[in-house]
């Protein structure tokens, strides 16, 4: 018998050779024909019902928003007037407020992420590296709602008492950076938010250039140690050339988490649809938060209309960033694949 | 001469470059304590102003009006926990299965890549327009808030991540697994769901898990879809409330007793999902 198996080609055949001469035996029970196409079948069913979220989630926010569409068009997003009771509507206040406070959160964030990441990769001792990580990982675990009551509560007063109003003091008079710090010191407001948008999306961009740290050949970074490189050489010249295309990949995550915040926004920022005045520290609004905040008492009509204007060019701008993110980080594995 | 000349400029370059060094690595272990300072810190006012509002109250009586002396959370966390059980019975299976679609099925095939590419996207969409999708598709035409609503959000949420640890699992499952259950002529299905989901299973068990803490301390789904009730209510054709919901509307009015109760709310969900995130972490490396 061991010596016909190798002789058959076709290894189908032989399955079914030996189903043929075991049948006595064998439960036949157990072989369930469509058992398999049904699986698979599932599988598949499972794999288009995401495809179809994602259809169905652009199409019901073009359906929804189609009313401010066809009354506004692309001028919405230029137009700063945001007034329910006339009836008028445009979305500049909100888009204004969402990048803005992305743009702080990433301008504090990528150099502590750097710095964490390096720290992980380079310079903790092996025993310290995995708790490091995991306090690292549970700061992306909290969740938003808590950093919002937090920095509503906590931590807005001591930003206003602690740096808006020595800033004014020292800066007040001068004609650019003061209208940068006026304001109220309620500690509310863009730069409030912006900080704690920083601290929530540090976790994730760390984590994400951590492990793309790691994926830097040893060779290469033992090649610069053994040629006399500081540990600051090797990741400044060897790791983060090699890595380039993650670490902007890892970027435009934490970017896309950020513009697309919610709660932690809507605490802090102050829910104030007037672009008056260039200050840090004066109430402003989000994309996000105007839909925490006015959506459930929207009249139906323009007003919904107009805010579901809103949800839909925030789900464009993180689709396109997060897509970014996401090509830059495969083109990483795959060189990885590559060079390795 | 011209030796020393040369050895001092090179010492001197050697000094600059030890000093760029120190000062990189020391501004890199201050980033670390600046992330760990954050954490500290949050989880420190939590617990001082959490446990200053807890009491046994909290657990057993419902939403107080303003101002009120008594009162709880207990209708909000019953809620939570009920939509958020529900979610994630529903989630799952889809999840999973899409996991196994794509680590099992569609390796190579456009669908398995499309599925991949979209699936990561939704992972880190925004949760706010997730809400306004379901109120769309769900609340617009039903022309009620409700629970059932709010369940179907946080499971469209659940899906992208247990599809990402699932099939991050499954594709570590080494193919000699595979080869040998193929080999003994079983059935692909059978192949999966006893042999390869079997050996991933803390993993894609953990992946539940993280997604339960996800979808424990959302609330922008929950804001225009189950909505909030001051009632106990177990009725999912009607508006249900949730812990987050009830603390973004506590924590934002100005009367002390609700506050005292969002504080101690937020207390609640911050313990849950770290608990939540530890539990998983630690199943997931007796495992490997």
């Amino acid at each position: 018998m061991a010596a016909t198996l190798p002789a058959n080609p076709f290894p189908k055949d032989n399955k079914m050779e030996i189903a043929a001469q075991g049948g006595g035996q064998t439960p036949r029970k157990r072989v369930l024909p469509w058992a398999d196409a049904a699986f698979s079948f599932l599988a598949h069913l499972a794999a288009w019902v995401t495809l179809a979220l994602l259809a169905g989630i652009i199409i019901s926010l073009v359906i929804g928003a189609w009313p401010a569409i066809m009354e506004y068009g692309l001028s919405f997003l230029w137009r700063s007037e945001w007034d329910p009771v006339e009836n008028k509507y445009g979305g500049l206040v909100m888009i204004y407020g969402t990048l803005a406070t992305s743009f702080i959160a990433l301008l504090i964030a990528v150099p502590v992420s750097f710095g964490i990441a390096l720290f992980l990769t380079e310079l903790a001792p092996g025993w310290l590296r995995r708790p490091l990580g995991v306090a690292i990982e549970l700061l992306a675990a909290v969740p938003s709602i808590v950093y919002g009551m937090w920095g509503l509560l906590v931590f807005g007063p001591i930003l206003a008492t602690f740096v808006q109003q020595p800033l004014q003091g020292l800066v007040g008079d001068l004609p650019v950076l003061g209208a940068l710090v006026s304001g109220a010191p309620v500690g509310i407001g863009i730069l409030s938010a912006g900080i704690i948008l920083a601290i929530m999306v540090i976790p994730f961009i760390a984590s994400v250039m951590r492990d793309v740290f790691e994926t830097t050949p040893a060779l290469l970074k033992e090649s610069a140690y053994g040629l006399g490189s500081t540990t600051w050489e090797v990741v400044w010249k060897v790791v983060l050339p090699y890595t380039k295309s993650g670490v902007i990949g890892a970027i435009m995550l934490g970017l896309g988490r950020a513009l697309g915040e919610t709660m932690a926004v809507t605490f802090v920022i102050g829910n104030f649809n007037q672009l008056n005045s260039l200050s840090l520290f004066e109430a402003a609004n989000s994309i996000t938060s105007a839909l925490a905040n006015e959506f459930a008492e929207a009249s139906p009509g323009l007003h919904q209309a107009s805010l579901i204007y809103l949800g839909l060019v925030l789900f464009f701008i993180t689709f396109c960033v997060l897509a970014l993110s996401k090509l830059l980080l495969s083109r990483l594995k795959r060189n990885e694949g590559s060079r390795t | 001469m011209s030796f020393a000349t040369l050895s001092a400029a090179k010492m001197a370059q050697h000094r600059h470059r030890k000093r760029i060094n120190v000062l990189a690595l020391v501004l890199s272990l201050s980033a670390m304590a600046f992330g760990l300072f954050w954490l500290a810190w949050i989880l420190f006012e939590t617990l001082r102003l959490g446990l200053g509002g807890m009491a046994l109250a909290v657990f057993t009586e419902m939403t107080p009006p303003p101002l009120a002396s008594t009162g709880g959370l207990a209708n909000a966390i019953f809620g939570s926990m009920l939509m958020v059980s529900l979610a994630t019975a529903l989630g799952t299976p889809i999840g999973v299965m899409a996991g196994v679609y794509l680590a099992e099925y569609g390796q190579t095939t456009w669908l398995g890549r499309v599925t991949q590419f979209i699936s990561d996207i939704l992972l880190s969409a925004p949760s706010i327009v997730i809400g306004l999708f379901v109120y769309s598709a769900v609340v617009a035409h039903l022309r009620s808030y409700s629970a059932f609503a709010g369940i179907l959000a946080l499971a469209l949420i659940v899906i992208p991540v247990v599809i990402r640890t699932t099939e991050n699992m499954l594709s570590l499952i080494p193919n000699a697994l595979r080869e040998a259950a193929y080999a003994l002529g079983t059935p692909k299905w059978k192949v999966i769901s006893s042999v390869t989901l079997k050996a991933a299973r803390a993993g894609v068990i953990t992946g539940i898990l993280l997604a339960l803490a996800r979808i424990a301390g959302e609330t922008a789904p929950l804001l225009f879809t189950a909505l909030s009730n001051q009632f106990w209510s177990a009725d999912l054709s009607g508006p249900m409330a949730s812990l987050p919901v009830t603390i973004f509307k506590f924590a934002m009015s100005p009367y002390e007793n609700w506050r005292d109760l969002a504080w101690a709310g937020v207390l609640i969900i911050t313990m849950g999902v770290l608990a939540l995130n530890i539990l998983a972490r630690v199943l997931f490396r007796n495992k490997y």
